[in-house]
Order: C-alpha cells, then structure tokens, then sequence
C-alpha cells in the first residue's frame, strides 16, 4: 500500500484538506453545528490517514507517544483551569463570565478555550488508542518468532 | 428501512470484516437520519465518530485476531427467546402510552429546553444552541465526558502494555 502512487498522491491533497476542516469545525463551533468532539476526531483521522499511508514510524516521527500522553492530560486540564479560573476571579465553578469585562464576550472566550480543551484530548487519546492496537501487531509477530533472548 | 436491513445483515454475518463494514454503513445511514431531522451535531459526530473511527478501531483489532467469528452451536435457548419476547411486548406496549412525536406539550419541550432556545443568544451570543449547552449551561457534564475519555486512553494503554505471551502459551489459553 505503500509504494502505491495514487494513495499518496491522493492522501497527500486529503489529509491537510481533513485538518482543515477539522480546525474549522473547532473554532467554529460556536456558529455551527460542531465543537471539540467532533474536532478532535476528524484531526485524529486525518493523522490516521497518514500512518496507514506513509507508515507508523513516520507517523510517530510527527507525534511521538509521549507528546500524545502529554496533550492528552493537558486537554482535561485546560477545561478545569478554565473552571478553576472563574472561581478565582470571583465566580462558580465553570463560570464562564466573569473571565472579561462583558459577559458575552466572556462566555464565548470560555466556550471556546474549553472546547479546545475538549478537541486536544480526544484527538490525542484517538490517535494514543489507534497506535497502541498498531503496534500490539508487531509485538505479537515478535513473540511469535522463536526467541533466543528469553 | 435500510437501517433495519443493515442491521439485520450484521447481525447475521459471521465474517467480521464484511460486518465492520455493514457498522460503518449503519453509522452513516443513521447519520443521514440525524441530519434529516436537523440534528446536525448529532449527525457529524455519528459520521466522524460512528463510521469513521470506531471502523478503524475495529479493523485494527482485527488485524490482532481471526477474521471469521466462530460457528456458534445451532440449538433454541427458550428461556433467551421469552425474555426476549416478553420484554419486546412491554416495550411496544409503552410506546402506545408515550405522547405524539413532536407535539408541542411534550415534557421535552415544556421542561427546560424552551429557557435554552430563548436564552442562548441573549444570555451568551452563541448561535448554535447545541454549543451553548454543551459547553456552558451544562459544561460540568462535558468535563466529565473529557475525563471519561482519557481514561478510555489510560485504560488502553494499561490493558495493551503488558508484554504478549508467545502464540503456543496462548493457544493453550484459548483451548481452556
């Protein structure tokens, strides 16, 4: 599948399309249908897209493992900042208005720093989830071979 | 319609790759429905979510496992059909007490839902609605959906990571 021309060729002129798309339905969420789920999901697909296409040692060269642990934590964290934050400043928990002058404004700014949150940390745990059963198969074609070292 | 026929079709497949398929399809056309009826959060997450990733998912850990279900014995499991049976009755039994679909005193559409439609422009200057809810009336419950999905991640993570055991040590776990 590799080497197939059309694929990478095709894949190539799709996925920045997807990511795109992707951003778009982050950031405008608030106007029409979409939001950090869905987001998070298409952004992860199109990263998917890439590893069945190009492999997944290139794919982990563009996110390592790590960095998808990291942003996936960082992503629930940022939400319950954004909550933390509107107690701080005088507010409930999750309070998205008092974080500026007009509440709107405000709501809006919250609304779509958590959806963000949101968008982070389903894209990573899809991704984190997609290479983890990709490279079980590896791992059990190398137990299967006859072992010298154990 | 064709949803019930997709359905029935997976169902009754026993090659796990035509069915994953036949998921995929049924996402889709249920997505289609969702966007029929305006749902068009609703719809996007089915596509994405439903015929997008959770296929791929799926075929993933069918590259891990066989790709044909095994036959099942051919013999009547009575008590399974009663239950079955019985618990079908009562449902469609309800469904004659419920109030018409859409009607415009349903408790749906009495109880909070009228306070969001009216506000959620007001109160917040966010058009979509859906948003609006999600996000900020009701945006406790969105951190919870958050969580609950990195734990997903952690709990596949901690399942995955053990080492695999070598094929003949798991052929004699299968035979038990």
């Amino acid at each position: 599948m590799r080497d197939n021309g059309i694929l990478r060729v095709v894949a190539r002129l799709l996925i920045p399309l997807i990511m795109l798309f992707a951003l778009y339905v982050q950031f405008h969420g608030d106007y029409s249908p979409g939001g950090g789920f869905q987001a998070g999901v298409l952004f992860a697909a199109a990263w998917i897209l890439f590893v069945l296409i190009y492999g997944l040692e290139a794919g982990l060269e563009v996110i390592s493992e790590r960095v998808m642990f990291i942003l996936s934590a960082a992503g629930v964290l940022l939400y319950a900042l954004i909550g933390v934050l509107g107690v701080a400043l005088g507010g409930r928990f999750l309070d998205f208005s008092v974080l500026a002058a007009d509440p709107k404004t405000a709501q809006q700014a919250g609304i779509i720093l958590v959806e963000f949150g949101v968008g982070v940390t389903v894209a990573s745990v899809v991704m984190l989830i997609f290479v983890l059963f990709a490279r079980r198969r590896g791992e059990l074609a190398r137990a299967d071979r006859p072992a010298e070292d154990d | 319609m064709f949803l019930v026929i997709v359905a029935v079709a997976t169902v009754r497949l026993r090659d796990l790759f035509s069915a994953a398929m036949l998921f995929a399809i049924y996402s889709l056309l249920s997505a289609a429905l969702f966007s029929t009826l305006d749902a068009g959060d609703v719809a996007l997450t089915e596509a994405a979510v439903g015929a997008g990733i959770s296929t791929i998912l799926v075929l993933a850990v069918l590259t891990l496992t066989r790709r044909r279900e095994a036959e099942p014995k051919p013999s009547m499991q009575w008590p399974a059909l009663a239950v079955v049976v019985l618990t079908g009755a009562c449902l469609i039994w309800a469904v004659s007490d419920l109030p018409q679909f859409g009607a415009a005193d349903n408790p749906v559409q009495t109880h909070v839902a009228p306070y969001y439609l009216e506000n959620a422009y007001a109160e917040l200057g966010v058009p979509n609605v859906v948003a609006a809810v999600l996000a900020s009336w009701r945006s406790i419950d969105t951190l919870g959906e958050v969580v609950v999905i990195f734990t997903a991640g952690l709990g596949v993570f901690s399942l995955l990571s053990v080492r695999p055991k070598r094929r003949r040590e798991r052929d004699e776990e299968d035979a038990r």
